[in-house]
């Protein structure tokens, strides 16, 4: 922020009207101040995109050599052998596990997490609000390897019951057949990624809905709306796209997220149609769990498979700025 | 909220009385006061740390504290930056403790990265020499040739240790398995614990019906590379898979790591897995291996000791990678063991790191280091290699 | 207002008929009673199901009777707050498990010595040690990352929000949204590659810093855009039209309004990387002894200190002990960094009405 106090004796501007004010301020670069601003931000912009090119550059290299070194299918291969002759390796079951540990993480966290920022902005009292506050922040910031040591030691032996219960209740469903092994399955895993992404999205959501303009609120509570209607009338769609993309962000940690998995996770090159057995891998897990020890043409492998984890997030991204930007009417936003 | 805000700004009247200068002095002000701050906490924070030395614990540093005449520090100094093998870990730790009293100048850290990541490190130049569960591969070694210079890459055998099979199973305390009979279950061809096949082997235990839960490594790792060969080498017909650091068998279950396999055949009643006998810590009960001996062996250090002794020199001039024999038929001699090498150059070595390799590598092929290594649950390499081990470490430049 | 309008209820007085203040309470211990009774009544021995009855059964029956006494948007209302209520508790209870068990785990080495003393030359599987430069180590990446990713990250956003039209702003929102979904350990590689392999450095902290501020940039951006939005567009204009230029009505009214949420989106960023073992592994690499300097030779770092003693522990309990108590230091660090962060951000926020 130095370049404020080079300016800050700048002769002050001949009056303007108003709207020839916004739109020489919309473009931005009418005085050397802004112009130096707009140069700065967008050349961070730029600075970004330079660092992604070259990231994307690297990945796509290294990815190409090796798919063309696959011998097997490398989206249908149910197999990950990249140290025989011929490497055989495919991405199939890791798609599977990633997408479905963050589906059920998503299913456990969301909902809970709106539950808990409305608690925190609209139901505790001010100062326990506060402290809970304080304490889910903390948590967000707790590592994933403190996630990782505490699900693979507390967790997971805590699972059984649940696994069993299922098992009895629900097991004629298929999704929730137990053959009695270990609970570190799928559901331990998505259930882990839910209690970690669980504060990111609450913070997140929290200020989102702390910035509820308060007029719309009183409006509502003076139409006599109870409680409940405020905060799905006006509440609810101004925090729409700021839940939305807190979502996403706890979408990618869970996504992304290597040591928690790769403690928890019992990993097999199998795909099962039952949560609670031992079936599928992530992509974080398995490149963590596979690149101390590959080869050459195995690290090259694992990193197309971190390419193949960049477009699944890139997608879901992507559908979540297509709702954003519809939304965006309810919003109150500007962008 | 937006009201509030506004009039603040609306209020000031024209813009010129809004104290925005003034309070932008003050947050520098402030911004600086902050990092002085943190600067000086850090530097306070620097000021008062030190490393821990080992004499504050009774651990295996006194036990030999006298040999430390076996060090010889000539000119070593510096930083000696080292990694790979996690199997050997331990080994290298009690090694360090050791060296570090006799040379303080040198300042050794090995990285258990694993043994891929440790030949990686070597080949990009980047360590002094990397610890391998695995002899160099023909590509491995073509790659190493750049770290050194043109000249070759050698396998030094250093640090020897059994694969332990470990078991949870409640009221069974002595179980005898062969590799066939292993390979079944890992293999989940045999699924419960009274099976003919190991009732067979154990006519005296009184084995349950419990499920068997087969745990292998998921991750890559010289230990399943290891066990796999045994059972590839001893029990062909029953372990069609080509073996390899990465698991190839279908279903059973898998966790991160020995210490994460050794979590789990704590916790799972009807476990069984293998890691390296330093994880068969805290009750876990391990199995009596069936060879061609007329009695089951027990997983221990001294019966590894015996295997390997059995082992033969298989790679050239003063590369010493070894084929162990997973068949033996002496008594008391335990097959499934691993052995750890360290890879260096043969010529060509770093200049500015040489003398301290050299020290180092000298002092645990030594008759003192290899000692140590029956302390923490490793076997030493036997007399014929680590002779040959040292004359080669001798002629290193 | 879509709903019914408010005349719709044959209230005699203007105040409707409402449920006294203790009637929550009433239906709990009610639901509780009959769900231990079907418990009983049932044979069902697992208290969870007891449990999980009740809960259906307070829920059921505060709408049952606050839609007879008050009305059903009024019970609406009632079965909302409960359900706020079990969000709430459902979600303390393995976050304060995961504290509590840290936290007991945690303390039994956990002291002065465990502070200020490295590992050195003791080995993993014995007693002894302590995290002293894996505190150095943490806290040197950790504040060059963000160094580098927060100015970078926050003109991103501000340039994205403010200025934002066009083609670069499309390519930069859709590259910070592919950035989000690096896995950690990618970044890494590539800093590895470029830094390491192609440059010629060696191993430092800085390596690691760089890998770390890659993944914190996109997470800063994504935050502070948000957060940037939620300005409302009136102050904006309030401030254009009394003359002053742009820039310094982000400097000064755009970015004070929405300090907090950056703060806490910053936070959020700074927790992630604090966090990180696969990059700092793999460009860090890691020490057992002190190391001052980030620009040169291997460093640690409290993850990777917490990953290597839990993997390499070989079973021992003084290792796990290690690792408990360095991820007690772990979240005291960050806890400390939020606190002050709090401080700032409440220090230069305007004062809002809530």
């Amino acid at each position: 922020m130095d370049i404020s106090t080079q300016n800050a004796e700048a002769p002050p501007p001949t009056p303007q009207p108003s709207a020839a004010v916004l739109k020489s301020a919309s473009r931005g670069a009418t005085r050397p101040g802004d112009r130096i601003f707009l140069g700065l931000s967008r050349g961070s912009g730029i600075f970004l995109l330079a660092i992604m090119a070259a990231i994307a550059a690297f990945l796509t290299y290294r990815a190409a050599l090796a798919i063309s070194k696959d011998h097997g299918n490398f989206l249908t291969t149910f197999e990950w052998n990249t140290s025989l002759e011929p490497a055989t390796f495919g991405i199939a079951v890791l798609a599977f596990g990633t997408v479905v540990s963050a589906l059920i993480a998503m299913v456990l966290a969301v909902p809970v997490a709106v539950g808990i920022a409305l608690f925190i902005t609209h139901y505790a009292p001010r100062r326990l609000g506060g402290t809970i506050a304080y304490v889910i922040d903390l948590l967000a910031a707790v590592p994933s390897i403190v996630y990782g040591l505490w699900g693979a030691l507390v967790l997971v032996p805590h699972m059984d019951g649940l696994f069993g219960w299922l098992d009895h209740y629900f097991g004629w469903t298929g999704i929730f057949e137990w053959q009695g092994g270990a609970p570190r399955s799928m559901l331990t895993v998505g259930i882990l990624l839910a209690i970690m992404i669980l504060p990111i999205i609450t913070n997140v959501s929290r200020e989102v809905f702390r910035q509820v303009p308060q007029m719309h609120e009183e409006a509502a509570l003076a139409l006599g709306a109870t409680r409940w209607e405020v905060i799905r009338m006006s509440v609810l769609p101004f925090g729409r796209s700021g839940v939305i993309s807190a979502s996403m962000l706890g979408l990618g940690r869970a996504l992304g997220e290597t040591m928690a998995v790769a403690t928890v996770l019992s990993p097999t090159f199998d795909i099962n149609a039952s949560l609670l057995d031992p079936g599928g891998g992530t992509f974080a897990q398995n490149i963590a769990s596979k690149f101390s020890e590959a080869t050459p043409l195995g690290q090259d492998a694992l990193i197309a498979s971190g390419l193949v984890l960049f477009v699944i997030t890139l997608l879901v991204n992507g559908a979540a700025r297509v709702i954003i930007n519809r939304r965006k009417e309810y919003s109150g936003a500007n962008a | 909220m937006t009201p509030t805000l506004a009039r603040r700004h609306l209020d000031g009247g024209s813009w010129k009385e809004l104290p925005k200068v003034k309070l932008q002095r003050k947050n520098r002000l402030r911004a600086l006061s902050l990092g002085a701050v943190a600067v000086s906490g850090a530097l306070a924070l620097t000021a008062c740390g030190s490393d821990d030395t080992g004499k504050s614990n009774g651990g295996g540093s006194s036990a030999s504290a006298s040999n430390n005449s076996a060090i010889k520090c000539d000119d070593a100094k510096g930083q000696l930056q080292a990694s790979g093998s996690s199997a050997q870990k331990n080994a290298i730790d009690a090694w360090v403790a050791q060296f570090k009293a006799a040379c303080s100048s040198v300042q050794i850290n090995y990285n258990p990265t694993g043994s891929g990541a440790g030949i990686t490190a070597f080949t990009q130049g980047q360590t002094a020499f990397a610890g391998s569960d695995s002899p160099l591969k023909p590509e491995e070694a073509t790659a190493a040739k750049k770290a050194c210079g043109g000249n070759a890459a050698i396998d030094l055998p250093m640090v020897g240790g059994p694969i332990a099979i470990g078991y949870n199973l409640d009221g069974v305390d002595n179980l005898t398995l062969d590799a066939s009979t292993l390979a079944k279950i890992f293999d989940g061809k045999i699924t419960t614990w009274n099976d003919k096949a190991i009732a067979k082997l154990n006519p005296d235990a009184k084995l349950p019906s419990t499920k068997i839960q087969a745990f292998h490594r998921s991750d890559e790792s010289g230990t399943t590379d290891n066990f796999t060969k045994y059972l590839k080498a001893v029990a062909p017909s029953d372990w069609k898979y080509s073996g390899g650091k990465a698991w190839q068998a279908k279903g059973g279950q898998s966790a991160q790591g020995s210490s994460g396999l050794a979590q789990q055949v704590k916790q799972v009643p009807g476990a069984i897995s293998y890691f390296e006998l330093s994880y068969a810590a805290d009750g876990i009960n391990t199995v009596d291996l069936k060879t061609d001996a007329a009695t089951p062996v027990k997983a221990t250090v001294e019966n590894a000791t015996k295997a390997i002794a059995t082992a033969k020199v298989a790679g050239t001039g003063n590369d010493l990678a070894l084929s162990l024999n997973y068949k033996p038929t002496e008594e008391g001699a335990y097959p499934l063991t691993l052995v750890t090498y360290e890879i260096v150059c043969e010529k060509g070595n770093k200049a500015d790191t040489l003398a301290a390799t050299k020290s180092f590598l000298t002092y645990i092929a030594s008759e003192d280091g290899q000692k140590l290594l029956t302390d923490a649950k490793y076997a030493p390499i036997p007399d014929e290699i680590i002779t040959k081990v040292r004359s080669t470490i001798s002629s290193l430049s | 207002m879509s709903t019914a309008p408010v005349s719709h209820r044959r209230a005699s007085t203007l105040r409707g008929a409402s449920l006294p203040k203790w009637s929550p309470w009433a239906i709990a211990v009610g639901s509780v009673a009959v769900a231990a009774g079907i418990g009983l009544g049932a044979g069902l021995d697992s208290k969870v199901q007891w449990g999980l009855i009740a809960a259906i059964l307070f829920v059921l029956g505060t709408y049952a009777i606050a839609a007879r006494v008050e009305g059903r948007r009024q019970a609406k209302d009632r079965v909302a707050t409960s359900l706020v209520w079990v969000c709430f508790i459902v979600a303390v209870v393995p976050l304060a498990s995961l504290i509590w068990e840290t936290v007991k785990r945690g303390v039994k080495v956990f002291d002065v010595y465990f502070l200020t003393h490295s590992m050195g030359v003791v080995a993993d599987t014995q007693p002894g040690g302590g995290i002293y430069h894996a505190i150095i180590g943490t806290l040197e990446q950790v504040a060059i990352a963000t160094l580098i990713a927060v100015p970078i990250g926050v003109l991103t956003a501000i340039y994205l929000v403010e200025y934002g039209r066009g083609k670069l702003a499309k390519a930069v929102t859709f590259f910070v949204d592919v950035m989000t979904g690096i896995p950690s350990i990618v970044a890494g590689l590539f800093i590895l590659s470029f830094w390491i392999l192609i440059l010629d450095m060696g191993y430092s902290g800085f390596a690691g810093s760089l890998a770390l501020s890659i993944l914190m940039m996109p997470v800063v951006v994504r935050s502070t855009e948000e957060m940037l939005k939620l300005v409302p567009n009136e102050l904006r204009e309030a401030s254009l039209a009394l003359g002053i230029p742009k820039w310094r009505t982000i400097l000064k009214v755009v970015l004070p309004t929405s300090i907090g949420g950056i703060t806490t989106g910053v936070m959020l960023a700074v927790a992630r990387i604090t966090g990180e073992t696969a990059p700092v592994l793999l460009l860090v690499w890691g020490t057992s002894v002190i190391n001052d300097n980030p620009f040169s030779d291997p460093q640690a770092s409290l993850p990777l200190y917490i990953y290597q003693q839990y993997a390499n522990s070989a079973g021992s309990g003084a290792a796990y002990d290690r690792a408990w108590a360095a991820a007690l230091a772990l979240i005291a660090f960050v806890m400390i960094l939020n606190l002050a962060a709090r401080g700032i951000a409440r220090w230069k926020a305007p004062k809002t009405g809530r």
